[in-house]
């Protein structure tokens, strides 16, 4: 028999609709923090190597819509989670179903933030390398921006796992 | 934290560091060069350099030209470059590009109390100083008539106070001691410098000691070299050598001890990096020295550009462009006195 002040059962105690809450707010604020970080990052470096260089500010601008991207995966995510709240009848509140669905958006949210949160910080800073090389060298750009292509995938897997763990986020129906 | 720079180095200097690398890539190539050893007069090498960054600085001097005209001009590109970046950084890079000034600042010094002692004009010298080492009451240090003075007059109220307390004396300045004044100086300027990058840590301390250790190796063997066959005693001259780098401490054991070139040769080529650069020279030969240091130099200040979100960027394109002005210099005087074979050596190609 647990003792009544186990961590765990003060854990099991929490509402799902906190956790979910939460975790639709970690998919969205986290999101747009790596993508603000990253489009400052690059947007730093592309002003400066475009005073010298000016051909290179309308290429480089990939860099920036990159990083815009990983927002507006954090936008969708975040969309999509919200259409998974259901109200459940006040005695269902704690029953398991109700937890695993609030967890599931809870671990959804969270993944898609930091998948975002990395993502954008990641083509953040290899575009302002390419923005600085391609100023000195522009046979470079096309090949730094492959790397760029590779690291904005990794933006698009947190979003297809998140979008796979909330799919199965059912919660009790009305009448058990 | 070294290695997450990239996280927040944009924030205060992702600005700064583009423009600087937009800069470097203004440096003159190897093309530029071997179209101005071409050159017959100093009306063509202008010609030549309307073409290259300098142009706006040059085109408005009339005919006929001085090589102290072209440095000039082009010295003052750099001055520019050089507030430029120093009015739009923020600490602790403000403070970086400051650093990289007062060894100019020493040079200025030296300069006008030497040419005190010789009698020479206030204002005739003022003319002659570097640029980028000037401060405010610089012309007062023509009054000063020994170090006591010359400091409680002038340098303290200048960033150049700190490297006084090691060379205080009443004695009157004479030419040693100016040496030894100049040479003690830079010691401080060096070890300050170095400390300040080692607290900044991260990349920039690491490539800056690199630089900075160079230039204290450097130093030292300069010191030891010119102060064969004078009176500096070896306790003197163990003083002058800076306490970091390769050579610290028991190569300077062994520099401080040496009497002749072949000597000092012996000492560097226990160490591999420098073994490189005495293996250029022959025997007994020491005036490529100086040019083959250069060369080191740049190959170093070069690999300073292939890491990016530091701040050796900043002092390796002054110092190459520095090195630029001296090539500029020596292609016009060679020119102007009609000796063109000896153009190449001692220009140093950057690229």
């Amino acid at each position: 028999m647990e003792s009544s002040s186990s961590w765990s059962r003060a854990l099991v105690q929490i509402s799902p609709y906190t956790f979910s809450a939460i975790g639709i707010a970690i998919a969205i604020g986290v999101s747009v923090l790596g993508a603000a970080w990253g489009i400052f990052i690059t947007g730093s470096s592309l002003i400066g190597a475009a005073i010298k260089a000016p051909r290179i500010t309308s290429k480089n601008l990939i860099s920036v819509i990159f990083c815009e991207a990983v927002a507006i995966y954090g936008v969708i995510v975040a969309i999509i989670l919200q259409t998974k709240l259901e109200s459940v009848p006040t005695s269902q509140i704690y029953a398991p179903e109700s937890l695993r669905a609030g967890y599931s958006i809870f671990a959804s949210g969270i993944i898609v933030g930091f998948a975002n949160l990395v993502c954008g910080l990641c083509v953040g800073i290899i575009g302002s390398s390419c923005a600085l090389s391609d100023a000195q060298n522009s046979t470079l750009f096309v090949k730094i921006l492959v790397i760029e292509i590779f690291g904005s995938a990794l933006g698009l897997f947190g979003v297809i796992v998140g979008i796979i763990m909330s799919a199965q986020a059912s919660w009790p129906s009305k009448n058990a | 934290m070294y290695g997450f720079e990239a996280l927040t180095f944009n924030i205060h200097s992702g600005y700064l560091e583009a423009i600087v690398r937009g800069h470097r890539s203004g440096l003159l190539t190897a093309a530029d060069y071997n179209n101005l050893c071409q050159c017959e007069t100093l009306d063509d090498i202008k010609m030549h350099l309307s073409a290259t960054e300098y142009g706006p600085y040059l085109q408005n001097e009339p005919s006929p030209l001085h090589t102290t005209t072209i440095v000039e001009k082009c010295t003052l590109k750099l001055v520019d470059e050089y507030k430029h970046m120093l009015s739009q950084a923020t600490e602790p890079l403000s403070t970086f590009l400051q650093y990289i000034t007062y060894g100019h600042m020493i040079d200025n010094v030296v300069l006008i109390v030497t040419g005190t002692l010789h009698e020479r004009d206030v204002h005739e010298l003022l003319e002659k100083c570097h640029p980028l080492g000037m401060f405010d009451s610089i012309a007062t240090l023509a009054v000063a008539q020994n170090m006591r003075e010359l400091y409680r007059l002038v340098l303290v109220d200048t960033p150049l106070a700190p490297y006084f307390s090691e060379c205080i004396t009443s004695e009157d300045l004479d030419d040693m001691n100016i040496e030894i004044m100049r040479n003690t100086l830079y010691k401080a300027y060096l070890e300050d410098f170095y400390d300040f990058c080692q607290k900044l840590g991260g990349a920039t301390a690491e490539i800056m000691s690199d630089l900075l250790a160079f230039e204290a190796d450097r130093r030292a063997v300069n010191i030891t070299i010119n102060s064969i066959g004078t009176e500096l005693t070896r306790d003197d001259r163990r003083k002058l050598y800076s306490n970091f780098g390769l050579l610290y401490p028991y190569g300077h054991e062994e520099l401080a001890v040496c009497e002749d070139i072949d000597q000092v040769r012996g000492v560097m080529e226990k160490y591999p990096p420098y073994q490189t650069i005495f293996a250029k020279l022959s025997y007994g030969e020491s005036q490529m020295l100086d040019k083959a240091f250069y060369e080191e130099e740049v190959k170093r200040l070069c690999l300073a550009f292939e890491q990016q979100f530091h701040y050796g960027v900043f002092f390796a394109y002054m110092r190459l462009r520095e090195q630029e002005i001296r090539n500029l210099m020596w292609i016009s005087e060679c020119v102007a006195q009609n000796q063109k074979s000896r153009v190449h050596d001692s220009v140093v190609f950057i690229f």
